[in-house]
């Protein structure tokens, strides 16, 4: 095990996979002379030369395009987004192309592509630039979403994207680049499709992905010292496939759910997971389940109405207190 | 004569050379006008700089960097009527000035907070920070005014970056096809961040996209205030007589970075900035005023002290101005709240203040 940053596992995986298979290749805005608007492309130009690290003029749509063309053809492109905000200049070519290419060529072209890109507020960055728009996708057959949390599942789920024969949107997050964590040596791999139980417990269940899965995390701990509650978190990490067991197994085993995500409440990941569960755990669930999401509003500017905006540790906290304010529930053996 | 039909050339439209020598024909401007029009170039660069310290100080956000493209911005608003619209990015905040958007507005915008005054009189929009996608909202703003049959003039502006997205391509299609009474303006200052203007496209010049568009273009020295201004007036009084659109590619330069977050010594050759510094445009009107006795010494620091004077007292000003309530960012979601929204509005407020409009008279925070 070695501890670095969630930058630097990206870095470092697109690094080697770059030396792994010479099919791959990166191509986005600032990802060669400027490093990445996020640094995640420091030194690769150089030492990968222009033909592997391609910077492109100021058009989404064109490179997106372009990359998918590479793709049918057996290169492995990873398109940088510079964030997830100036993907709806690529919709059509990620969700009417990318997406169905395979299935309207009969299956005799996989589209092997990885769309990189940062989401996320709380960087002062203004309502079109703060988005979490990754629902999008997640709506859409024939694309894989991820959006892994921590600096090991963003190595394991990047190489796994890079080598997986779909298109991937792979959801990195602004706020989560200079996080650490132990990332395991070698060149393991994480599935696409599988959650993880971050945490243990018996009185209720967090279920969160990206940024929100470390606070929610923070969150269990805490309250299991200050309040002694058993809290279990899941990170979905995959929100296209969705692991239904591994989500439905543990509201068996705890009854009570709450969701935990910085997107718009209406319509957005938690609203999946929601029916879900009341379609898979339906008999087991003892209270409605609860979301805590971002306000449904454009993000602020300013600091303070930022974080105002956002969905918060104080709310999730709150709805914890809705769900279990009695201790732990007795279990009978 | 600076708009060629449709082929603008490769030669830059140029009245002053970088010296300050006129080498084409004076425009009709005043001595005053003249005068007006270095303060608000001074008044910019100093507006600038100030905004940027302001940032390092923690006291505002992120800024783009004006300087070195006072000619270009100045002298794109200088020949505007106020009922003509203008959309531009943030690298043209001096256009807004001088269209008539307060110092302070501005400033507290920069504070990170929307300007609850916004002036619409200027007729300016807020500027636009994604790229590129004022130039189809002006040339809507143009198709509009044609419509309702008002002699209004729509201004969009970007930069040479923006020539890229489809937005601009597809802005000078429409304004072509339906002779839209539009001014299309390119800054092009050489670089978008790190990628300099010959990645960006292959074309000699951008000015050279109406070609394709059926657009008269214009090239131009973006650093002559007066072949700017010059160039401008008469596309804007071409569209105003129902000519139909305008596209102008400004040759200017990012002397700063390309905002507060970025360092561009890291990708730039200096001697290429130190090239472009010799061509400041402030420099050579400066020049040019001083020869022709319009501008004395005592004059030139008499303007230089009232300019920051004025950003003081902006400054000031947008420093007084009481922040945003946290809860005011649902006030625009959209003209009625729906309830589900005013449900998370009153969730919200349980975890921060209430905005003013909300608290009960004599009710203390």
């Amino acid at each position: 095990m070695a501890e670095m940053t969630y930058r630097q596992a990206l870095h470092d995986t697109l690094r080697e996979e770059l030396q792994r298979d010479e099919n791959v290749f990166l191509i986005g805005e600032e990802i060669g002379r400027f490093e990445g608007s996020y640094k995640i492309t420091a030194g690769l130009l150089q030492e990968f030369g222009p033909k592997r690290v391609v910077d492109t003029p100021i058009c989404e749509n064109g490179f997106v395009g372009l990359a998918i063309g590479a793709a049918m053809l057996g290169l492995r492109p990873i398109v940088e987004i510079m964030t997830i905000n100036f993907i709806a200049l690529a919709m059509d070519e990620i969700v009417n192309h990318a997406a169905k290419i395979y299935y309207m060529f009969g299956g005799q072209c996989p589209v092997p592509l990885v769309i990189r890109t940062p989401g996320g507020g709380g960087q002062q960055l203004s309502a079109t630039h703060s988005q979490n728009l990754e629902v999008w996708f997640a709506h859409v057959p024939g694309l894989k979403v991820v959006a892994p949390s921590t600096p090991a599942d963003a190595r394991g789920l990047l190489r796994t994207a890079v080598r997986d024969d779909n298109p991937v949107l792979f959801l990195e997050n602004l706020a989560l680049y200079n996080t650490r964590g132990e990332v395991p040596e070698g060149d393991y791999t994480i599935p696409i499709g599988k959650a993880q139980v971050m945490k243990e417990g018996h009185d209720l269940t967090i279920i969160s992905y990206s940024r929100m899965a470390v606070v929610a995390l923070d969150v269990a701990r805490r309250l299991e010292q200050e309040r002694q509650l058993s809290i279990e978190v899941v990170d979905v990490r995959s929100l296209r496939p969705l692991d239904h067991e591994t989500v439905v197994n543990s509201v068996k085993k705890t009854n009570r759910a709450i969701i935990f995500e910085e997107d718009w409440r209406s319509y957005g990941v938690g609203a999946e997971l929601a029916a879900t569960l009341q379609e898979e755990a339906f008999d087991y669930l003892d209270a409605p389940i609860q979301r805590v999401a971002g306000a449904e509003v454009p993000l602020p500017y300013s600091k303070p109405l930022e974080q105002a905006a956002l969905p918060s540790a104080r709310q999730l906290v709150e709805a914890v207190d809705r769900l279990a304010i009695r201790k732990r529930r007795v279990v009978y053996a | 004569m600076a708009i060629h039909q449709i082929d603008p050339g490769l030669v830059p439209f140029q009245i002053l050379d970088p010296e300050g020598n006129l080498v084409g024909e004076m425009p009709a401007l005043s001595p005053e006008r003249l005068l007006y029009f270095y303060r608000m170039m001074r008044l910019a660069r100093a507006f600038s700089d100030r905004i940027i310290a302001m940032q390092r100080q923690g006291r505002a956000t992120t800024f783009g960097s004006l300087t070195g493209q006072e000619a270009a911005t100045v002298g794109l608003a200088a020949p505007l009527q106020p009922q003509d619209w203008l959309a531009t990015s943030y690298r043209e905040i001096a256009s807004l000035i001088v269209k008539g958007v307060p110092l302070s507005t501005l400033v507290y915008s920069f504070r990170g907070y929307t300007p609850p005054n916004w002036p619409a009189e200027t007729r300016c929009l807020p500027y636009q920070i994604v790229i590129g996608t004022q130039i189809p909202h002006a040339v809507g703003l143009a198709m509009a005014a044609r419509i309702a049959g008002d002699p209004v003039v729509a201004v969009g502006v970007c930069g040479d970056g923006a020539t890229s997205e489809g937005d601009f391509n597809e802005a000078l299609n429409f304004a072509g096809v339906f002779r839209a009474p539009v001014v299309i303006i390119v800054q092009n200052n050489g670089w978008a961040i790190s990628v300099p203007r010959h990645r960006q496209s292959a074309a000699p010049t951008l000015a050279a996209r109406g070609v394709g568009f059926g657009v008269p273009a214009a090239l131009v020295d973006g650093n002559d205030i007066l072949a700017v201004y010059e160039t401008v007036r008469q596309a804007v009084e071409r569209a105003r007589a129902g000519d139909g659109p305008t596209l102008i590619e400004l040759l200017t330069y990012r002397l700063g970075s390309h905002t507060t977050a970025d360092d561009a010594s890291r990708y730039r050759d200096p001697a290429e900035v130190e090239a472009w510094r010799a061509k400041d445009p402030i420099a050579r009107l400066q020049k040019f005023l001083r020869r022709r006795d319009l501008l004395s010494e005592e004059q030139d620091e008499e303007i230089g002290a009232s300019v920051l004077a004025e950003i003081d007292a902006a400054v000031r000003e947008a420093e007084a101005m009481p922040p945003m309530a946290p809860d005011s960012f649902f006030d625009y979601v959209s003209a009625t709240l729906p309830p589900r929204l005013q449900e998370q509005r009153a969730e919200l407020l349980r975890f921060v203040a209430p905005s003013p409009s909300q608290r009960q008279p004599g009710e203390r925070r």
